[in-house]
C-alpha cells in the first residue's frame, strides 16, 4: 500500500510536525513571512490543545509570553482573546518578578488559535503522521508521513511535544498513548535515532479533572481576577479586552492526604521503579511533594475552570500517577472536594525527546542542517516554553531560507535567550521549566519592558508591521522624553511639598531636591508625587510605569547593565565551527571531550558548559586571538 | 598551539657579571644554531640541560662568549624548548645578543609572556603565576613568606568560603522566588542582616590587612616636609648615608623624580621625590606650597622635619595643623646648634608623635621604626594567618565589599529581596575573579601584562 502512495509528493518550503504550541508559533512565523508551510498533526481536532493547567503565564512564564508578543509570536494575543481570568502575580514583590497569569478556557483557546492558522496564507494544515525525516548529506530535505506521501522542504521544524513513543500510566495501567488519550507518534523517534539524533525519555504528568458541580466552594478560599486589566499582548489595550472573569479556588492538602499518599506510595509507578528516572522537579507531583517536604503539614491546591464551556474543573498542584483508588481517595481528603466526582484521572506520561544540546542556539541541529526543534521534543515543559522556541525556531528556519543573518537572542536580552542557552548548554536530566532564578539580569528582563527590548528585533525579523512599530516608537520616545523632564523638574520647601512628603513619612526637604531624587526614594514613587507635578503630561499607564521603574531602580538597573557588559564580552567571542580542539593544547581532558562534542557557539557559551573551566576559556582566547592575528 | 619564538633579555640591564637572553617556542634551537657557534659541534646535538662554551655572532661578527643552554620541552620553565645564552653581563653586550637573536627570527617577548606560556602550558596555575610575580618583586622576607603562602593556596581557600556563604544566600532568595508556595521570605531580612554584616566583615578584614600587609611587604609611600632650611636635605643625606640604609635608585615612573628606598630593618620607606629634596633651598621654594601638599596628599606616611634649634614657627603650627588625622610624625632633628625644642612641649601643642633623632648618629631612628610597625599594625599582620598583599586581589576585594555594602544599603531601604542578590552577585563575582573561578576576557592578559620583562 505504502508503494503506491509513495508516488505522492508536494513540494513546500517549510514542513512543521506537530501543531502544539510550539508548532503553531513556528507554522505561523514562517507563513507570516511568506514561506510555503504545510503544518502536521495527529489531531486537526487538537490543535493548541492544552492538555494540562488550564492557563498561561504565571511567574517566569509571563515573560515568555510577552517577549514571544513583541517578536510578533501569537500566544499573547490568542490568550487575551480566550482568557476566563487575568492575574498579576508577586504585586507584593520587586517589578522583576511580577509575572502575569491568565486562565484560558481552553476550547476556545484551542479554536480561535486554529481559526488564525486557517487564516494565514501560505499555511497549510495536514492530519498525517510524520513517520521519516528525509536527510542527504547531512541536510534535511523533508518529510515522509506514514501513508508514505513525501513532502520536500527547505526546512523541517520538530515540534513533537509529548508524543514520540508516549505512554501514559497511573497505578498499574500503562496505555500507549500521548497526553489525553491522543494517538502516540511511533514511528518518527526511530527515523531520529537512524540520522543519528540522540534521544532522551523523559516524563511529566497532569492532575485529575473533577466535576464542578461535586464541589462545595463555600469550604474554599476564592481567587478572583484583578480588576486592572493587563493584556499579555503589547498590541491590545486593557480596554480592548475587559469582560466579566471567572473565580478560582483555593484549597489545602491536609495530614490524612499525606498518610494515604504515603501509605500507597509503593503502587505509585513512578516510585515503584517502573518508571526510571526524576520528574520534573518545579512542577512536582503530590507524591513528589510529600516525599520531599515531610514536615508539611498541608500544601496549597488550586481549583481551576477547564473553561466556560463545561463544569471540568482541574485540581492545580495535584498531579499524580497513583492508582485510581488512591486518587479517589486522597482528593476526598480535601476541604470541599469530599464528594468530588473525578471526571478523567491524574497520570504522568513518559516520551522521547531529543538531548538539545545537539542544537545551535537557532534551534537548528548541529549536524542536520534544515532541521529544526522546538518545544516539548526539545525536553522542556510548558506551554510558554514551547511556544517561545517554536517562534524562534520558525523565524530562524525562515531566515535562512531567505538567506539572512539568523536570530540569536541572548541571555541578557530575554528569558527566551536564557531558556535556549541553558536548554542547548547544560544538561538536562527533567522537563526544563523557565524560572526566575534562571534569568540572571532578571531587573533588565521584565515582563513591563518586553517591548521596549525585543520589538526592535521582531520588526527586523519582518513580524512586527508599520502600524505596530509606529506605536512603539511613540511609546519608546514618550518614556525617554517624561525621563529627561522629571530629571529637570526641582521642588522647593513649600508647605505643599512638605505636607505630602509628611503624609507618606518622608523626611522633609531641608533645601530643593530634584523629582527624580524624590522618586527614589524608598516610600515614594512617580504616582504619588503626581500633586507636585502640574506640568506633568498626560501619559498612558505602561509609560508612566516605565519611567517610575527606569528613575526608581536607576542605580541597579545601570549596575546590571555593566553585568551585561562583562558577560557580553566572551558572548560575542564566537568560536569557529570548524574549530580544531586538538590543536588548542592544554585544555584539560574533560573540558577538550565536552567542546568536541557540544561544540559551542561562543566562548561564553563554552564557559557554561559544565566541565569546562575558566582557566580552560582563557586557553580558548587565547588560542582563538592568536588564530585571528594569523590571519590578519 | 602554534607558537612563535619569543626572546628576550632574562636578566637586569645593568653591569653585572652574567646577563642572560632566553629564547623559548617550538623552533628556539633553530634560532640559537643561527647566532652560535661551538666548537665542533652544532646546537641540537647538544646534551639537553648541559652547558657548553661557545661564541655568541651577529652574522660572522662574534659578539660574546657565552655558556649555552638547551632546554627540551616540557623540562623547561615555559613548557616549550628554551635555550639560554648567558653572556657577560654588560647593557650593551645583551643588548647586541638580543637583537641577533631577534634578527634570527624569533620576537621580542612582552612583558610577563614567559610566565604566560608556563600557564597556558599547564606549568603554573593562575594564583602560582601571580605568586611567581609577587615572589619577583619581593623585598622583604615577609613578602616572600607571603607570596610562597599564597603559591601554597591560602588565599584561594579563603575565598572559596566567602563565596560559599554569599551563593547560600542568593540561593535562598532565588529559590524563594521560584517555589513561594515551599520556601517563603517572611522574616527573611533579619536573619540575613546579622550573616551580611558578617561576610562583609570577613571582607574588611581581610582588605584591612591587606593594605598594611602591602604596606610590609612593599614598603610606604613617604613624603618628608618641614620648612625650608630645616636641614631635610641633610636629613636625608645622612639616613641615605648610614651604613645600614640600603639606597636604590630607580627612575620615576611618572614624573620625572627620583624615588629612594630606606630601610629600617624590615620596614621600608618609599620616600617621594627625594631629587626634589636635594636641590638647593631656593628651589625648594620654586616647587612651592601646592607640590608640597599634592605628594603629602599622595603619600601613606609623613615625616616632618623641625629644626631643633629654632622655636616652633606659625608656618609650621599651620603646616601641621592641615596634618591632622594624617599618619604622621614629628622629627626634631638634632643639630650641632643649642636645642630649643622640647619633644613634649611640640608634642602637646601639635597633637603629634614628635622623635627627636640624629641624622648623623642615627638616634632616635630605632623609635621611628617602632613608631611605623605600631601606627601599619605590623605586629598584628606578621601574626595575621593571611594577609593580602596582590594589588589585583586588594581591588577585587574593595569591589567585594563596596557591592555588600550596597547589599545593606538595599536592605535599609526595604527593597524587595530580589534586589539584593544584583550586589550579592556581583560580590561573588569579584571574589571569583580572585582565584580565577570566573572567566573574564582580559584577566589573563592583565595580568601577565604586570609581569617583568624577560620572565
Amino acid at each position: 500500500m505504502r508503494e503506491f502512495a509513495e508516488k505522492l509528493l508536494t513540494e513546500c518550503d517549510v514542513a512543521v510536525i506537530g501543531a502544539g504550541h510550539a508548532g503553531c508559533e513556528a507554522a505561523l512565523a514562517c507563513a507570516r513571512l511568506g514561506l510555503e508551510t504545510v503544518m502536521f498533526t495527529v489531531s486537526v481536532d487538537s490543535i493548541a490543545l492544552m492538555p494540562c493547567n488550564p492557563n498561561v503565564g504565571g511567574t517566569s512564564k509571563g515573560h515568555l509570553v510577552r517577549e514571544l508578543d513583541a517578536l510578533g509570536g501569537e500566544m499573547g494575543r490568542n490568550i487575551d482573546k480566550a482568557f476566563i481570568q487575568s492575574r498579576m502575580l508577586n504585586e507584593s514583590k520587586g517589578s522583576a518578578v511580577h509575572s502575569l497569569r491568565a486562565q484560558a478556557d481552553k476550547r476556545e483557546y484551542s479554536q480561535r488559535m486554529r481559526e488564525t492558522l486557517e487564516h494565514t496564507p501560505h499555511l497549510y494544515i495536514k492530519q498525517a503522521e510524520a513517520a521519516e525525516i528525509l536527510v542527504e548529506d547531512g541536510v534535511c530535505r523533508g518529510v515522509k508521513t506514514l501513508s508514505g506521501w513525501t513532502y520536500q522542504a527547505k526546512a523541517v521544524i520538530l515540534c513533537t511535544g509529548t508524543y514520540l513513543k508516549a505512554r501514559c500510566v497511573y497505578g498499574e495501567v500503562s496505555e500507549q498513548t500521548g497526553p489525553n488519550g491522543l494517538k502516540a507518534a511511533m514511528h518518527l523517534s526511530d527515523s531520529l535515532r537512524e540520522n543519528g539524533i540522540e534521544l532522551l525519555r523523559f516524563k511529566t504528568g497532569t492532575p485529575a479533572r473533577i466535576d464542578g458541580r461535586t464541589v462545595d466552594f463555600s469550604k474554599m478560599t476564592e481567587q478572583k481576577g484583578d480588576d486592572t486589566l493587563v493584556p499579555f499582548s503589547f498590541s491590545n489595550k486593557a480596554e480592548d479586552i475587559a469582560k466579566p472573569q471567572i473565580s478560582c479556588w483555593l484549597t489545602y492538602t491536609n495530614e490524612e492526604t499525606h498518610r494515604i499518599i504515603r501509605e500507597n506510595i509503593g503502587r505509585s509507578p513512578l516510585f515503584s521503579g517502573a518508571i526510571k528516572g526524576t520528574g520534573p522537579r518545579y512542577c512536582p507531583s503530590i507524591e513528589d511533594k510529600v516525599v520531599k517536604f515531610p514536615d508539611k503539614t498541608r500544601h496549597q491546591l488550586f481549583i481551576e475552570p477547564e473553561g466556560l464551556y463545561t463544569n471540568e474543573l482541574y485540581i492545580s498542584g495535584m498531579s499524580s500517577s497513583l492508582p485510581e483508588d488512591v486518587q479517589h481517595a486522597m482528593i476526598h481528603t480535601v476541604p470541599g472536594l469530599e464528594h468530588a466526582e473525578i471526571v478523567r484521572n491524574a497520570y504522568a506520561i513518559m516520551y522521547d525527546c531529543l538531548d538539545p544540546r545537539q542544537l545551535r542556539p537557532t534551534l537548528e541541529l548541529k549536524d542536520i542542517r534544515g532541521l529544526y526543534s522546538a518545544g516539548q521534543s526539545n525536553g522542556s515543559s510548558g506551554y510558554e516554553e514551547a511556544a517561545a522556541q517554536g517562534l524562534v525556531a520558525g523565524i530562524n528556519a525562515a531566515l535562512k531560507i531567505r538567506g539572512e543573518e539568523p536570530l540569536i537572542i541572548d541571555r541578557s536580552e530575554a528569558y527566551i535567550g536564557v531558556l535556549i542557552d541553558d536548554l542547548t548548554t547544560k544538561e538536562n536530566t527533567e522537563p526544563y521549566r523557565m524560572m526566575t532564578s534562571r534569568a540572571e539580569y532578571r531587573l533588565l528582563l521584565r515582563q513591563d519592558n518586553a517591548d521596549l527590548r525585543l520589538t526592535p528585533l521582531g520588526r527586523r525579523v519582518g513580524l512586527i508591521d508599520d502600524a505596530r512599530w509606529e506605536k512603539f516608537l511613540e511609546k519608546k520616545d514618550a518614556i525617554e522624553r517624561e525621563i529627561e523632564r522629571v530629571k529637570h523638574v526641582t521642588l522647593g520647601t513649600s508647605e505643599k511639598v512638605q505636607k505630602l512628603l509628611e503624609g507618606y513619612d518622608s523626611t522633609l526637604l531641608k533645601s530643593g531636591i530634584t523629582m527624580e531624587e524624590l522618586i527614589r526614594r524608598p516610600e515614594l514613587d512617580y504616582e504619588k508625587l503626581a500633586p507636585l507635578d502640574p506640568e506633568r503630561p498626560d501619559l498612558p499607564a505602561d509609560v508612566r510605569e516605565q519611567v517610575n521603574i527606569e528613575i526608581k531602580y536607576e542605580g541597579y538597573i545601570r549596575r546590571q547593565r555593566q553585568q551585561v557588559e562583562h558577560f557580553k564580552k566572551l558572548e560575542s567571542r564566537l568560536i569557529p565551527e570548524d574549530i580544531d580542539y586538538d590543536e588548542v593544547g592544554s585544555l584539560r581532558i574533560e573540558a577538550l571531550q565536552k567542546l568536541k562534542r557540544f561544540r559551542p557557539h561562543s566562548l561564553g557559551q563554552a564557559g557554561r558548559i559544565a566541565g569546562v573551566s575558566p582557566a580552560d576559556v582563557a586557553m580558548l582566547n587565547v588560542y582563538l586571538e592568536q588564530k585571528r592575528r594569523e590571519n590578519k | 598551539m602554534q607558537t612563535d619564538v619569543i626572546a628576550a633579555i632574562a636578566t637586569g640591564l645593568s653591569q653585572s657579571g652574567v646577563g642572560i637572553v632566553r629564547i623559548s617556542g617550538p623552533g628556539a634551537v633553530d634560532i640559537a644554531e643561527k647566532v652560535t657557534e661551538i666548537r665542533g659541534k652544532t646546537l641540537s646535538a647538544l646534551a639537553p640541560r648541559h652547558m657548553a662554551l661557545g661564541f655568541v655572532k651577529d652574522g660572522n661578527e662574534r659578539l660574546d662568549e657565552a655558556l649555552i643552554v638547551v632546554m627540551k620541552a616540557p623540562h623547561s620553565y615555559t613548557g616549550e624548548d628554551t635555550v639560554e645564552l648567558q653572556c657577560h653581563g654588560g647593557p650593551l653586550v645583551l643588548k647586541r645578543v638580543l637583537e641577533a637573536v631577534l634578527k634570527a627570527g624569533a620576537r621580542l617577548a612582552e612583558p610577563g609572556e614567559y610566565t604566560k606560556r608556563a600557564f597556558l602550558n599547564g606549568r603554573l596555575d593562575l594564583s602560582e603565576a601571580e605568586a611567581v610575580m609577587d615572589l619577583i618583586r619581593a623585598e622583604t622576607d615577609f613578602a616572600r613568606e607571603t607570596a610562597l603562602s599564597q603559591l601554597g593556596g591560602s588565599v584561594s581557600e579563603r575565598i572559596r568560603h566567602l563565596r560559599a556563604e554569599i551563593l547560600e544566600e542568593t540561593a535562598f532568595i532565588e529559590a524563594a522566588l521560584d517555589d513561594p508556595e515551599h520556601i517563603s521570605l517572611d522574616g527573611y531580612p533579619e536573619t540575613f542582616a546579622p550573616k551580611l554584616a558578617k561576610i562583609t566583615q570577613e571582607v574588611q578584614t581581610l582588605l584591612s590587612g591587606s593594605e598594611n600587609g602591602r604596606r610590609l611587604a612593599e614598603g610606604i609611600n613617604t613624603v618628608i616636609l618641614g620648612r625650608p632650611n630645616v636641614g631635610k636635605s641633610s636629613l636625608l643625606n645622612a639616613l641615605l648615608g648610614e651604613e645600614r640604609a640600603i639606597v636604590t635608585a630607580i627612575p620615576g615612573t611618572t614624573r620625572d623624580t627620583i624615588e629612594e628606598t630606606l630601610r629600617l630593618g624590615d620596614v621600608v620607606l618609599h620616600l617621594a621625590d627625594t631629587a626634589g629634596l636635594r636641590e638647593t633651598a631656593d628651589e625648594i621654594e620654586k616647587i612651592g606650597v601646592a607640590l608640597a601638599e599634592k605628594k603629602a596628599r599622595e603619600s601613606e606616611l609623613i615625616l616632618y622635619v623641625l629644626d631643633g634649634s629654632e622655636s616652633l614657627t606659625k608656618e609650621d603650627e599651620d603646616e601641621l595643623g592641615q596634618l591632622a588625622g594624617r599618619q604622621a610624625i614629628v622629627l626634631i632633628n638634632k643639630s650641632d646648634l643649642e636645642q630649643v625644642l622640647d619633644e613634649e612641649e611640640v608634642a602637646k601643642k601639635t597633637g603629634m608623635e614628635v622623635i627627636r633623632i640624629s641624622a648623623r648618629t642615627g638616634e632616635g631612628l630605632e623609635r621611628v621604626k617602632e613608631a611605623v610597625e605600631r601606627r601599619f599594625l605590623f605586629k598584628e599582620v606578621r601574626q595575621q594567618p593571611l594577609v593580602i598583599t596582590n594589588v589585583r586581589h586588594q581591588a577585587l576585594l574593595r569591589e567585594a565589599e563596596e557591592a555588600l555594602l550596597r547589599v545593606k544599603d538595599s536592605l535599609e531601604a526595604s527593597l524587595p529581596e530580589d534586589f539584593f542578590t544584583i550586589d550579592l552577585n556581583e560580590a561573588y563575582r569579584s571574589l571569583g575573579l580572585i582565584i580565577g573561578e570566573e572567566a573574564e576576557e582580559d584577566l589573563i592578559n592583565e595580568i601577565f601584562g604586570k609581569f617583568c620583562l624577560g620572565k
